[in-house]
């Protein structure tokens, strides 16, 4: 038993970023009804405040690491970077949401508020080091993205797409949280360090399937949240339907600390069984590849071929995760915030041309963007190539460092067949370039009105990073690879 | 410190310039930046090469890491050796020539400025391929040239044929770019570094591979690349479609510099090859056939840029037959001399479609001998010079080429002597049907000469296509590359310099002397004209093959069975008629739900299944 349960001071720093979120997201549902008949704006600052404050406090936190509450939570370089990734995108949506939430006349206090919320669900799953505190970052931050996936109540497709993402999302979370309970029933513990050494020198040891068959069902659990096979159906539907701000956020945000979680559990507490785990996960990633960027070819809607491209994407960072490795592990990192840069940056185009009702989210919509919004174009061109993987990008890097730490870990089948399908990926990406540049501008690029500031504000901050990732890449693998030091 | 990265940045800071501002510049400064930015690149590359002397050991400028990731370090590191000098002067000389040329041809087009912009950031990444000194920056090079290729053949004219061309482009070098990366994993996973320096010394190191080992494979990826980059066979498809772009890309990017690359990429890489000989006579082979073959489509394209399009491909299949018999000087030498003539060729042929307004079809072309005279003698020039007459430039790199691959293979040594009588046959054969006889044309258009801005440039280049072959560009790579020089033997050149001449005189027989007897000849051999008239139907088996297979594989596979059918059928199908949030409920709890759970238990059964009971495989 813990000597004292009041917190000390340094146990508070290191929470503080999660503090900073749900005390703002709470303010702003205090403020919902007292604010109702002003103007819209303010919640949109308050919650980019807020997330400004939490990026600020994921930095002192950092400055003073170490573990929080009795080991529940583990600040440490890995923790940050995945603190900071979150955060970052977070800001980005809720800069997007400004002007989303306007055109729409939807409610901007919940939205903003459930943004904090989800955020600081994933804050928490980034610096969580034992099951329970991680099962629980994880329904903060699903819950909330259920309801704001369905945010515009009136849109049929959001309602289905939400209905769908929270019934499937539990029946995952179910597995996930049962899998939990057989490991806590053989091991006695929760702790991720605990049941790699229980799982290791205890005599003796548990039975090996059985621990299979525990971490399988957390692989359910988790695999459904990064969207890859044979969890990967929920995401075309959802991504079609959810607002396209939202659609961004998912694919970056909720995406990268569910890998953050998977990297902490399989690279820790399951290392011991990897031989085990390792050959489904190989499967997975090349299965997840594959389907992703085929289905992607024949799509015709461009948020749904955003969806299945993700769903490819979540395939490369599981072949980083299928080398098991320190160097798998930063390429793993490295590829997730480089994706959440380009990803959401996409969406945050699609969002700006869709327009009310997200009337024109087809691909032909933006036949001769590039005559009617040359700057528009030129940044979603950016997001594209990086997509495929051209350099100097920053998914060229991604699938540069992914690559070669699969290859350092004798992976050469899944490589090749990677590389191929990084091949068949470039077509669908490079169709929208073509429609973009070499079409007569259609009715809706013709009518697509300028930008406004906050798009523009984040259309930018993802287009630098993509480009600044890609020439110096180096800013963040360094730390990538300092925080991925965790394994083993 | 010679301060190398100034001549790559001069052409990004022409992008930066007219890109930015010159939607709205007058043409006179777009012209200034785009232009003056590579003559000032050529004159640093000069005064560089001047200040570093008989460059006897490489002079490599290293700026900054770029990655350091473990034992990995990656730099940005530019260097100047004796293959990348020739490298630089070809770029940025012959590069300088075709934007002065591009002044006078793109005058009245729209977008002027973005031609401009687009030409200056193809000329940076060209210049970064061939100073890269590490495979990645060459790979970043690599890619930016091609990017710039699809923007200049496609984004240029708002036409289909020219959308599709680029995206053709685009599809076939990422096949070829697949093969180059997977080398260059390969390399960083067995090598630990990417720097050509240590690369080579660690693979010298190596025993010779008589049998197929790494060095092998990692050649034959790069050879797939360069196969894509430099349009041999099987990968040469976009080549011939590239040319929708304008006239001065084709001459710049596809005839004179980026189609090179591979070429370029294969001499850089000569250690590896040489420790390899089995990817070594695959490129020999690939060369020899893709020159052939190329050159038997030639014959029967009525399009001017297309038959130039196919010698392209014909000739950088001379180039990789050089290099795949070992006499990689002999390669880069007749890159540069290529670099020359076909850059003549394409403008000449720029100056042709200008003077008719348009028109690229040699059947309605003719006579423009007295209204363009200076194109006239000047193609006429770049012509003796690709048909390997005696004393111009191309018979000497050509011969140098013939020489090493009759010591290597006679047979090799006959295929490129009738390859040589073909290419003499099909360029005299536009010549003729462009400048010989009578117009053939509109008769209301009136052909005229283009101005001194276009032709000025042609003369240059025609005066570098008859002397280059007086460079010493072989004797100045020597140290580069072990020699392997063949005896001097009279005859052999005697032999090809006939099968010029005989190539020159029956395309006289044909289109000057007796008119009409191509047709009657063509007519009698019937099916085997109109194979090579189709050009073999290789782009229709390619899409029956492999084009239509995907897109259908996709669309039913991964699309229909996996998706639709299984979980949106039945979801879309709700959605479309729920009419409200009760609605969707209803029909879900009446049986839909229990679908859900079944998809998941489904993948949770399989994965607790494999992790069970799989475990251990790998």
């Amino acid at each position: 038993m813990p000597d004292s349960f009041v917190p000390s001071p340094q146990e508070i720093l290191r929470i503080l970023p999660e503090l900073v979120l749900v005390l703002a997201g709470t303010l702003i549902m205090v403020l919902t009804p007292l604010w109702r008949r002003q103007g819209d704006g303010r919640f949109g600052v308050l919650s980019l405040g807020a997330l400004a404050a939490a990026l600020v406090a994921t930095v002192a936190a950092h400055v003073h690491r170490g573990p929080a509450f009795q080991q529940m939570l583990e600040v440490d370089g890995f923790a940050t970077f995945f603190r900071l990734l979150v955060i970052g995108v977070g800001g980005l949506t809720a800069l997007l949401s400004l002007p989303y939430l306007r055109r729409e006349q939807a409610e901007p206090g919940e939205y903003h508020a459930l943004l904090l919320f989800s955020v600081a669900g994933q804050s928490l799953m980034a610096a969580a080091n034992e099951l329970i505190m991680i099962f629980i970052g994880l329904e903060i931050s699903s819950i909330a993205s259920y309801i704001l996936a369905g945010y515009l109540r009136e849109d049929r497709r959001a309602t289905e797409a939400a209905l769908k993402y929270f019934l499937l999302g539990s029946f995952a979370t179910a597995f996930l949280l049962y899998g939990v309970a057989w490991i806590y029933g053989m091991t006695g513990s929760t702790h991720l360090g605990e049941i790699q050494a229980a799982l290791t020198v205890a005599a003796p040891p548990p039975s090996e399937l059985l621990v299979a068959v525990a971490a399988a069902m957390m692989f359910a659990g988790l695999a459904f949240k990064v969207s890859v096979w044979p969890f990967q159906v929920w995401a075309p539907d959802v991504y079609q339907g959810a607002p396209s701000p939202v659609a961004g956020f998912l694919s970056a945000g909720p995406k990268a600390a569910a890998f953050a979680v998977f990297l902490r559990i399989f690279l820790t507490a399951f290392e011991p069984a990897a031989e085990r785990w390792a050959a489904f996960v190989w499967w997975s990633a090349l299965i997840s590849m594959t389907l992703g960027n085929f289905a992607a070819l024949v799509q015709s809607d461009i948020k749904r071929l955003l969806a299945y491209s993700s769903i490819a994407h979540a395939g490369y960072v599981l072949v980083a995760v299928t080398a098991h490795s320190e160097a798998g592990a930063a390429a793993a990192m490295f590829y997730l915030a480089a994706y959440a840069l380009m990803n959401v940056g996409a969406f945050a185009v699609v969002a700006h041309l869709a327009r009310k009702g997200e009337r024109y989210v087809e691909v032909e919509d933006f036949a001769g963007l590039a005559v009617t919004q040359p700057g528009a174009a030129a940044l979603f061109a950016i997001f594209l190539l990086s997509l495929i993987g051209v350099p100097p990008t920053a998914g060229f890097f991604g699938k540069f460092y992914v690559f070669k730490a699969a290859l350092d870990a004798d992976l050469v089948g899944l490589t090749v067949l990677g590389l191929l399908n990084s091949a068949v990926g470039a077509y669908y990406y490079l169709r929208i370039l073509v429609v973009m540049y070499m079409r007569e501008p259609g009715e809706a690029a013709a009518s697509a009105p300028a930008p406004t500031s906050a798009t523009r504000v984040a259309l930018w901050i993802c287009a630098f990073g993509t480009l600044l990732l890609g020439v110096w890449p180096s800013l963040i693998l360094g730390s990538a690879e300092r925080a991925a030091a965790f394994v083993r | 410190m010679l301060h190398l990265w100034l001549i790559p940045a001069f052409p990004l800071a022409g992008f930066l310039l007219n890109g930015l501002f010159g939607r709205r510049a007058p043409k006179l400064f777009v012209n200034l930046v785009g232009v003056g930015s590579v003559a000032l690149s050529f004159l640093w590359v000069l005064n560089t090469l001047a200040a570093l002397g008989p460059l006897e050991t490489p002079h490599i400028e290293r700026y900054f890491t770029w990655i350091q990731s473990g034992e990995l370090r990656i730099g940005f590191d530019l260097v100047a050796d004796r293959l990348s000098a020739v490298m630089m002067l070809v770029v940025t000389g012959v590069g300088l020539l075709i934007h002065v040329y591009s002044i006078g041809y793109m005058a009245h087009e729209s977008g002027y400025y973005r031609f401009f912009a687009y030409l200056n950031l193809f000329m940076f990444f060209m210049l970064l391929l061939v100073m890269a000194g590490n495979f990645l920056l060459l790979f970043v090079g690599w890619e930016g040239v091609g990017l710039c290729s699809y923007l200049l053949i496609g984004f240029w004219f708002l036409k289909k044929s020219a959308a599709d061309a680029g995206k053709k482009a685009f599809i076939v070098n990422r096949i070829g770019d697949f093969g180059f990366s997977l080398a260059i994993y390969l390399i960083v996973a067995h090598f630990g570094t990417l720097d050509f320096d240590p690369v080579f010394a660690a693979v010298r190191e190596r025993p010779l591979e008589t049998d197929a080992g790494l060095l092998t494979l990692v050649a034959l990826l790069l050879l797939v690349g360069a196969t894509g980059k430099s349009a041999q066979v099987p990968l040469y498809v976009w080549l011939p479609d590239a040319m929708e772009g304008p006239t001065p890309v084709s001459a710049l990017i596809h005839a004179a510099t980026m189609v090179t690359a591979g070429v370029y990429m294969t001499a850089r890489c000569a250690p590896i090859y040489l420790q390899a000989p089995i990817a070594l006579e695959a490129v020999a082979w690939v060369g020899a056939f893709t020159a052939f073959f190329a050159a038997t489509i030639g014959l029967a394209q009525h399009d001017i840029k297309k038959v130039f399009a196919y010698s392209t491909i014909s000739q950088l299949g001379y180039m990789f037959l050089g290099a795949g018999v070992g006499a990689f000087s002999a390669g880069i030498y007749h890159l540069v001399t290529h670099a020359f003539f076909k850059a003549l060729l394409f403008l000449g042929a720029g100056s042709v479609i200008h003077a008719l307004g348009g028109e690229q079809d040699l059947r309605r072309m003719g006579g423009l001998r007295k209204q363009a005279p200076v194109t006239f003698w000047t193609l006429l020039c770049a012509a003796v010079a690709i048909a390997g007459v005696p004393p111009f430039s191309g018979f000497h790199s050509k011969d140098a080429i013939l020489l090493a691959a009759h010591h290597h293979s006679p047979a090799l040594y006959w295929i490129g002597v009738v390859t040589a009588a073909l290419t003499a046959f099909y360029v005299f054969r536009a010549l003729f049907l462009a400048f010989f006889g009578d117009y053939r044309g509109d008769p209301h258009h009136h052909p005229h000469e283009s101005p001194p801005v276009m032709t000025v440039p042609l003369m240059a280049l025609a005066a570098l296509s008859l002397a280059g072959g007086y460079f010493g560009v072989p004797a100045w790579l020597e140290p580069m590359f072990p020699v392997s020089e063949p005896a001097h033997d009279v005859a052999l050149v005697v032999v090809s310099v006939i099968a010029g001449l005989a190539g020159i005189a029956t395309a006289w027989w044909f289109y000057v002397a007796r008119p009409g007897l191509a047709d009657r000849v063509a007519a009698q051999l019937g099916g085997l004209y109109q194979l090579v008239y189709n050009k073999y139907f290789v782009d229709e088996i390619y899409g029956a093959a492999v084009v239509r297979p995907v897109v259908e594989g996709s669309e039913k596979l991964a699309w229909r069975t996996l998706d639709v059918s299984v979980i949106d059928g039945m979801v879309n199908g709700l959605g479309a008629r729920a009419q409200s949030l009760g609605d969707v409920l209803r029909r879900i709890q009446s049986g839909n739900v229990r679908s859900y759970a079944a998809w998941v238990l489904f993948g949770a059964v399989l994965v607790v299944v494999a992790f069970g009971f799989w475990g251990g495989w790998q």
